[in-house]
C-alpha cells in the first residue's frame, strides 16, 4: 500500500518558538514550506515560559555577552559546547531586539528600554558577582508574549501551517539523507508522505515521560522518537532539569522570576536554607543546586505540610504592587492550583521535571550531526533540529533559567538560515525510497489490528511512575539498574497497546498511542544513559559519586567530560568529546562549581 | 461525579447524543480536566483538545454547565452535578467536544494581528514608556481560546461578518501600541456595519473570559477612536 505524497522545499515539524522562528526565516525567503503542528501554533508549550529571555542588553547596569557565556558554561557544569554557547550568548541581544521590533510587549524601564530582572546563575564579572539583571521579560508571561508575537509575524509572512497534523516517522534514504516525514492529518485520519528537500524538527520537550512535570500533555518527545527510530543517536539524555518551584501536587510551574524579584525559599523551621547551600547566590543559585538543596531539606525532615513533603516560596514581602505588576500570572496560578494568595501566604513548592537538556545532536547552526567515518559530528544531510528537541549543546548538564527562550530563538533562526543555504547549494530533489511509508504503515496496521492489548493510558502511567521512581533528583545505582530493566519490559508492553476507538475522525486515542511510541524511546535513552554515567554532573546526581578531592561535587572530568550518544538499536552507547573551544572567545577551563 | 458529555462522531453517529460517565474524585483531582482524563481512560473514544493544563494555551475551551470556560482551570468543587459538557456553541462540531475554529481564526487574521511599522528599525529597541506599555495590559494576554466569541449572540448570527470579541480585543491591542503606525488603516478595516458595530454590548464575553479580560471595553475604545477621527 502507498500513501499520498505532497512535496515541499522544507518541512518544519513543530510550531513553538523554535519552529516559528525558523519558519519565519523560510517564509521570508519565499520557500515552499509546510509547518506541521499537533496543536494550533499559539498552543505550543513555549506559551508557558514565564520569567524571561536571557540577553546581555545591559539595560539595568553593566553586562557583557562574555559574562553570559561564562555563566552558561559554568551552569552547564562544563558539559556545554563552548562554540554553541558563545554563538547563542553573542547573538542573544540581536534576536531580543528583533523580537521587540516584531512587536513583542516587553516590560519597560523609565527610560523606555526593555526591563530585565535577575535570574538564577546570572552574574557579573565572569561569575564573580554580584547578580546581574539579564532576563528580558513581559511580566511573568514572556513565553506567551514571545510565541504570539512570532505567530503574528508568521501571519504577516503568509507562512503555510498544517494545524493539527502529527508527524509520525522520518524518511531517510539509503545514504542517510533525510527526505521528509510521514504525517497524520488528525481531523480526517489521512496519512501522507511529505516529501521535502530539508526537514527541520522543532518538536519541543518530552517531560511527559515523568509522572510529575511542568510540561504540557503534548510534550511527548515526538521528534526524538522519530529520529531514534531512524537510526540517529540521542545526546546527553541523562540530563533532565528539575525546576525548583513546581506547585506541590499540581506540577504547575512557578517562575524563578519570583526569586529574581526577591522571593525566597523557607523550610519548616522558617529558615532561608539556601544561605547554607549557596552562600553567595542563595535562592538564585543554579536550578540543579537549588533543587538538590530542597530535596535534601525534605529528605532530612525539614519539609513543610502534614507530610513534610514540600518547602515554601515566600514572596509576600515584595508587596502587592510588585506582585501585581511583575508576577500577576503567578498570583493567578497560586490561587487556582495551591489555594493560596501569595500576597499574604507562601506557595508550597517541590522540584518538578521541567526541561530536557539532551536531544537530537546538532551543531550551533542547527544542522543535525551524528558520528560517521571517524567524524563524531558529521552532518546528516537535509536534517535540522532546534529548540528543546535539539542538543547543540548549549545547556550541557544543567540549563540556566532564561536560556531556553534564548536558545530556541537563536538556534531556530540559525537552523532556518542553514536550510536556506542547503537548498541553494543542493537545487535538485532526491527521489523517495520505495519503502518510505513502510515503518508508518506497519505501526498503524499493528495498532488497528491489535486484539486483547493493554490500554495506552495504563502503559503510559506505568512508564511515568517508573521514570519518576528510578530517575529523580538523586539517583542511586541499584534503582537505575532496576529502572533500565523495567523500561525494557515496558518496551514490550508498548508494542501491544490497543485502541478501542477505530474512528478516522479526530481520533485522539490513536494520537496518544502513537505518542507513546515516542515516549518510550525517550525513556529508554534516559534510563540507559543515566545508568551508564558513573559521575555526578549538573542535573545528574549519583549517590555513589559524591564530592571528594579531585572530584568536585562528584564530577569526574578525567573519564566523563564527554557527551553520551544513545542509539535505538540494541540500546548502544557511544561518546563524543565536549567542545571546549569557543568560536572567538578564550576557552573557559573546568573548575569546581560553587554559587 | 457524574459527567454528561456531548458525543458525535460523523464517522459513526447519525446524530449527536449525550453520554453519562461516573468517575471517582480522588484527593489529587482539582480541575475538571483531571476528570476528563479519567473519562478518557474508561472510554478512549471521547475526543477533546487539551495541552498546558494551566490555563495558558487555550486548548480545552468548552461549554461547562451552560457557560464557556477552560476545563483545566475550572474547579471540580465549583461544579453542579451532573456536569454537562458541550462543544463551544456556534461553531461546527468536528467530533464530540472538538469544534472547527476556522471562522474564529479567520476573523482574528482579518484584523492584521501584527505590529505595523515600516520606519527603518533603530539599532536598539524602539523606546516605549512604562505608561505606554501599560496600555497593552489586559489586551496582549488573550490566549485565543474562543470562549468569548462563541458566547456572543452577534458572533453566532454573523461569524463571517462580525469580527467578534476576541478579534476586536486584539485589534485594539495593536491600535493601543505606541509603536504601531497603521491606526488609520486599522480603523478603516473595522468601519463597517458588521465588523465592529454588530457588538451590542451584551457583555457575555466579559463574563466568560478565563483570563479576566474585557473585550467590551476594548470595543468601546475602538468606537471612541472612530468618533475622534471624524471630528
Amino acid at each position: 500500500m502507498a500513501l499520498p505524497i505532497r512535496t515541499f522545499d522544507a518541512v518544519v515539524v513543530g510550531a513553538g518558538g523554535a519552529g516559528l522562528r525558523a519558519a519565519l526565516q523560510l517564509a521570508e525567503a519565499g520557500l515552499r514550506v509546510a509547518v506541521l503542528s499537533k496543536v494550533f501554533p499559539t498552543r505550543s508549550h513555549t506559551v508557558a515560559a514565564q520569567g524571561g529571555i536571557g540577553a546581555a542588553l545591559g539595560n539595568m547596569g553593566e553586562d557583557s555577552w562574555l559574562w553570559h557565556m561564562y555563566d552558561t558554561v559554568k551552569g552547564s557544569d562544563w558539559l556545554g559546547d563552548q562554540d554553541a554557547i558563545e554563538y547563542v550568548c553573542r547573538e542573544a541581544p540581536r534576536v531580543v531586539i528583533e523580537l521587540e521590533h516584531f512587536g513583542m510587549p516587553f516590560d519597560r524601564n523609565d527610560d523606555g528600554t526593555v526591563y530585565q530582572r535577575p535570574f538564577g546563575g546570572h552574574m557579573q564579572n565572569m561569575g564573580a558577582g554580584p547578580a546581574v539583571q539579564r532576563s528580558c521579560c513581559a511580566a511573568d508571561r514572556t513565553g506567551h508574549a514571545l510565541l504570539h508575537t512570532l505567530y503574528q509575524r508568521n501571519v504577516r509572512a503568509n507562512t503555510q501551517f498544517f494545524v493539527e497534523w502529527m508527524a509520525l516517522d522520518l524518511v531517510r534514504d539509503a545514504s542517510g539523507q533525510v527526505l521528509g516525514v510521514t504525517a497524520l492529518e488528525m481531523e480526517t485520519g489521512e496519512v501522507y508522505v511529505l516529501h521535502a528537500r530539508a526537514t527541520l524538527f522543532a518538536t519541543g520537550g518530552a517531560g511527559r515521560i515523568f509522572a510529575s512535570t511542568t510540561n504540557a500533555f503534548i510534550n511527548t518527545g515526538d521528534g526524538l522518537g522519530m529520529a531514534a527510530r531512524a537510526g540517529i543517536p540521542l545526546e546527553d539524555m541523562e540530563f533532565w532539569q528539575f525546576h525548583p518551584t513546581g506547585v506541590a501536587g499540581a506540577g504547575v510551574l512557578i517562575t524563578e522570576g519570583v526569586r529574581g524579584e526577591g522571593g525566597m525559599l523557607l523550610n519548616s523551621t522558617g529558615e532561608r536554607f539556601m544561605e547554607r547551600y549557596a552562600p553567595n547566590a542563595k535562592d538564585l543559585a543554579s536550578r540543579d543546586v537549588v533543587s538538590r538543596a530542597m530535596a535534601t531539606e525534605i529528605k532530612e525532615g525539614r519539609g513543610c505540610g502534614p507530610n513534610r513533603d514540600y518547602v515554601l516560596l515566600k514572596l509576600d514581602h515584595l508587596g502587592p504592587e510588585v506582585i501585581e505588576k511583575r508576577l500577576p500570572g503567578i498570583r493567578e496560578i497560586a490561587k487556582k492550583f495551591a489555594n493560596v494568595d501569595p500576597v499574604r501566604d507562601p506557595i508550597p513548592v517541590v522540584p518538578t521535571v521541567h526541561y530536557m537538556m539532551g536531544g537530537i545532536p546538532t551543531n550551533y547552526r542547527g544542522e543535525v550531526v551524528a558520528p560517521r567515518g571517524g567524524d563524531p559530528n558529521a552532518v546528516v544531510p537535509g536534517f535540522y533540529a532546534a529548540g528543546e528537541c535539539g542538543c547543540a549543546s548549549v545547556h550541557g548538564a544543567n540549563r540556566l533559567g532564561t536560556n531556553s527562550l534564548t536558545d530556541l530563538v537563536v538556534i531556530g533562526k540559525a537552523a532556518g538560515d542553514s536550510v536556506i543555504r542547503f537548498l541553494a547549494e543542493n537545487p535538485g530533489r532526491k527521489d523517495l525510497p520505495a519503502d518510505a511509508a513502510e515503518p508508518t504503515l506497519a505501526r498503524l496496521a499493528r495498532l488497528d489490528g491489535q486484539k486483547n492489548g493493554e490500554s495506552v493510558h495504563a502503559v503510559a502511567e506505568e512508564l511515568r511512575r517508573t521514570m519518576q521512581a528510578h530517575c529523580g533528583v538523586f539517583r542511586f545505582p541499584d534503582l537505575l539498574a532496576e529502572g533500565v530493566r523495567r523500561v525494557r519490559e515496558l518496551v514490550q508492553r508498548v508494542a501491544r497497546t490497543e485502541v478501542k476507538d477505530k474512528s478516522r475522525v479526530f481520533n485522539t486515542a490513536r494520537v496518544e498511542a502513537l505518542e507513546l511510541d515516542n515516549l518510550i524511546e525517550v525513556a529508554r535513552a534516559t534510563m540507559v544513559s543515566a545508568e551508564a554515567r558513573k559521575e555526578s554532573r549538573g542535573a545528574h546526581d549519583r549517590a555513589d559519586c559524591h564530592d571528594r578531592p579531585g572530584f568536585p561535587n562528584g564530577r569526574d572530568d578525567a573519564n566523563w567530560l564527554k557527551h553520551t550518544l544513545w542509539y535505538h538499536d540494541g540500546d548502544r552507547l557511544d561518546y563524543k568529546p565536549v567542545n571546549l573551544k569557543p568560536l572567538t572567545a578564550e576557552s573557559i577551563a573546568p573548575k569546581a562549581r560553587t554559587y | 461525579m457524574r459527567i454528561s458529555i456531548y458525543r458525535y462522531d460523523p464517522d459513526r453517529d447519525e446524530k449527536p447524543y449525550m453520554k453519562e460517565y461516573d468517575v471517582a474524585v480522588e484527593p489529587g483531582d482539582r480541575m475538571l480536566l483531571d476528570l476528563l482524563v479519567k473519562v478518557k481512560a474508561i472510554d478512549d473514544g471521547v475526543a477533546f483538545r487539551r495541552s498546558c493544563r494551566e490555563g495558558v494555551c487555550g486548548s480545552d475551551a468548552m461549554n461547562i454547565n451552560g457557560k464557556n470556560g477552560l476545563a483545566c482551570i475550572t474547579r471540580i468543587a465549583d461544579l453542579k452535578e451532573p456536569v454537562e459538557l458541550r462543544p463551544l456553541p456556534g461553531l461546527p462540531v468536528i467530533r464530540d467536544l472538538i469544534v472547527d475554529m476556522t471562522q474564529f481564526f479567520d476573523q482574528y487574521h482579518s484584523i492584521r494581528p501584527y505590529l505595523v511599522n515600516d520606519e527603518p528599525p533603530p539599532e536598539r529597541e524602539r523606546l516605549q514608556s512604562p505608561e505606554e506599555r501599560a496600555e497593552l495590559d489586559g489586551l496582549y494576554e488573550c490566549i485565543l481560546c474562543a470562549c468569548c466569541s462563541t458566547s456572543c449572540p452577534s458572533f453566532w448570527w454573523n461569524p463571517d461578518k462580525f469580527v467578534g470579541p476576541a478579534g476586536l480585543l486584539n485589534a485594539y491591542r495593536f491600535l493601543a501600541d505606541s509603536r504601531d503606525r497603521a491606526t488609520n488603516e486599522r480603523l478603516d478595516n473595522l468601519e463597517d456595519p458588521y465588523r465592529l458595530f454588530r457588538c451590542h454590548t451584551i457583555m457575555n464575553c466579559v463574563d466568560v473570559c478565563p483570563k479576566s479580560l474585557n473585550p467590551t471595553r476594548a470595543i468601546g475604545k475602538i468606537k471612541e477612536m472612530m468618533v475622534k477621527r471624524t471630528v
